[in-house]
């Protein structure tokens, strides 16, 4: 008998993680759709939009620049060991340029900002989910999707691919300082050989993929902040929550999108 | 209930389960126009939520709710917005927005919509709001979080009542202050309330929030409930939940967790 129960017990364990999968899946299918209809539809709130605007997208400028110029500069340097295996040391330039615009750029820009945004996001949240400041806005006639939700979104969506580009500019200056610095480039050949063979979909590409990671990064943070559980550790978890789930769906979603841009 | 007008809330039969645990199992409550009901019983009895279900915030899973005889539930869009246009609401800790001084704040929702205020309108009736509650402009400027838990408490009251609304929600209205500070905001309640000639549910399980702000008193226990009347028969109601719960007594029909 023991065994037989403890057989139940482990089918029931399995039932309950899938059933609890499924949940969440719809749930946040629902948050997602409720939320992009509220920023297609007015009223809108310019001046919240504005305020995250400035939050995610330029106060998330340090964090994103030095990333890419030290990601940058090592890939230079990795490029050279690894080209130098076969005498193409000069590939260098170019191969920067293509990591980091196609790949580096908005995949380590995004998970950078997944951990600074999405974590502020959801603890905002989730602090005004627990202290019923979100419950507070329904009872003022303000729609709280429209008010805190469709604001972030959009901002995050708008400011993520600015982020990836200017963060392209500086990883690619990164691998200059190293390339003319450490490995003997010659400055006007390393600019020459970085534009001539980055083209506009190397960089159309990247910049989409960065929209899409800066749709997640807010959606994350939007969801479980405003699923928070009660108290402080409810806040702590849905901040934890929205770092982890942010960052995965990032890289899930960049080799989705790698294969779609590959396809075509 | 006089006359053939319809009570201004009206709650029927209705039902709330969280999962497998059912919060409100039958709670049908009336009240009419400019009368004020309490609501009192022990913590986790679904006080709380009774007064969700009215203001929308929590979908009851059966029954039915009525403001003025219509019933409310599954209003969206533009009547849902003037029903919530109707509806002031004081939350328990207060709820304001930290991001905002108390004067944006107070006028926050006057501040939305197509018939906004002006800003400086806005601070003005911020101001005197504010002067009705008890505090001086100088707290218009303040954040919420430089203010003491009385003057949140205030705060929220002057946001609650901002637009002037016709019902009125306050959720421990009392909780967490001293007891002096206590029966000022009672008195607030019951003046503005008075002034306003607006329809008040209260919840509390302070008995002196009861004796201040109630015409009509209800005690709500394990989502039933328990007893309704006028505040002058809560001491004589010979109901043995009611006699315990006002004398605070150990023993009797509800049961206290040690």
């Amino acid at each position: 008998m023991p065994i037989l129960l403890a057989f139940q017990n482990f089918l029931a364990a399995i039932g309950a993680a899938v059933l609890g999968l499924c949940a969440t899946t719809g749930s946040l299918a629902i948050f997602t759709g409720v939320s992009v209809m509220h920023v297609f539809r007015p009223p809108w709130y310019p001046v919240e939009i504005g305020r995250q605007l400035l939050r995610i997208g330029y106060f998330s400028l340090p964090v994103v620049g030095l990333t890419a110029f030290f990601t940058g500069a090592a890939l230079a340097l990795q490029i050279y060991t690894g080209g130098a295996r076969f005498n193409a040391e000069a590939v260098v330039p170019s191969i920067v340029a293509i990591g980091m615009v196609r790949e580096l750029g908005p995949v380590l820009g995004g998970l950078m900002v997944a951990g600074r945004v999405s974590a502020s996001i959801a603890a905002e949240l989730g602090t005004m989910r627990v202290t019923e400041q979100i419950d507070a806005l329904t009872t003022l006639s303000t729609n709280p999707y429209k008010y805190l939700v469709a604001p972030r979104l959009l901002a995050a969506t708008l400011a993520m691919p600015a982020l990836a580009f200017v963060g392209d500019i500086i990883g690619i200056m990164g691998g200059y300082a190293v390339g003319t610095a450490r490995l003997g480039f010659n400055p006007g050949a390393y600019i020459s050989n970085t534009w001539n063979f980055l083209t506009f979909e190397d960089i159309s590409s990247g910049l989409i993929k960065a929209a899409v990671f800066g749709f997640i990064i807010a959606l994350m943070g939007c969801y479980q902040g405003y699923n928070s559980g009660r108290g402080a550790q409810g806040v702590g978890r849905a901040t934890t929550n929205a770092v982890v789930s942010a960052s995965i769906l990032i890289l899930a979603s960049n080799y989705l999108l790698n294969e779609m841009f590959f396809a075509s | 209930m006089t006359g053939a007008l319809p009570p201004r809330i009206e709650m029927k039969n209705v039902a709330k389960a969280f999962g497998s645990k059912k919060v409100l199992r039958d709670v049908s409550l009336s009240v009419a126009k400019g009368e004020s009901l309490v609501i009192i019983g022990g913590s986790g009895t679904g006080k709380s939520v009774s007064i969700k279900t009215i203001i929308g915030l929590i979908e009851p899973d059966s029954g039915d709710i009525l403001i003025d005889g219509q019933s409310i539930l599954g209003a969206r869009g533009s009547s849902r917005d003037a029903l919530l246009s109707r509806f002031g609401m004081l939350f328990q800790g207060g709820a304001l927005f930290d991001s905002m001084p108390v004067w944006r704040n107070i006028a926050f929702r006057l501040l939305q919509g197509r018939n906004r205020l002006s800003n400086t309108d806005a601070r003005d009736l911020a101001i005197e709001k504010l002067r009705r509650c008890g505090l001086g402009p100088e707290t218009a400027d303040l954040f919420p979080a430089e203010l003491s838990g009385g003057m949140q408490k205030r705060v929220g009251l002057a946001r609650a009542i901002a637009a002037e609304p016709e019902i009125m929600f306050f959720d421990e209205p009392t909780a967490g202050l001293d007891p002096i500070m206590a029966t000022v905001i009672n008195q607030l309640i019951r003046e503005v309330v008075t002034e306003m000639g607006a329809t008040a549910i209260t919840i509390t399980h302070d008995m002196r929030s009861v004796v201040e702000i109630a015409d009509q008193v209800a005690m709500i226990h394990k989502g039933r409930v328990q007893w309704h009347g006028p505040v002058a028969e809560v001491e004589t109601s010979g109901e043995p939940h009611m006699d315990q719960f006002i004398h605070g007594r150990e023993d009797g029909p509800i049961e206290a967790v040690r």
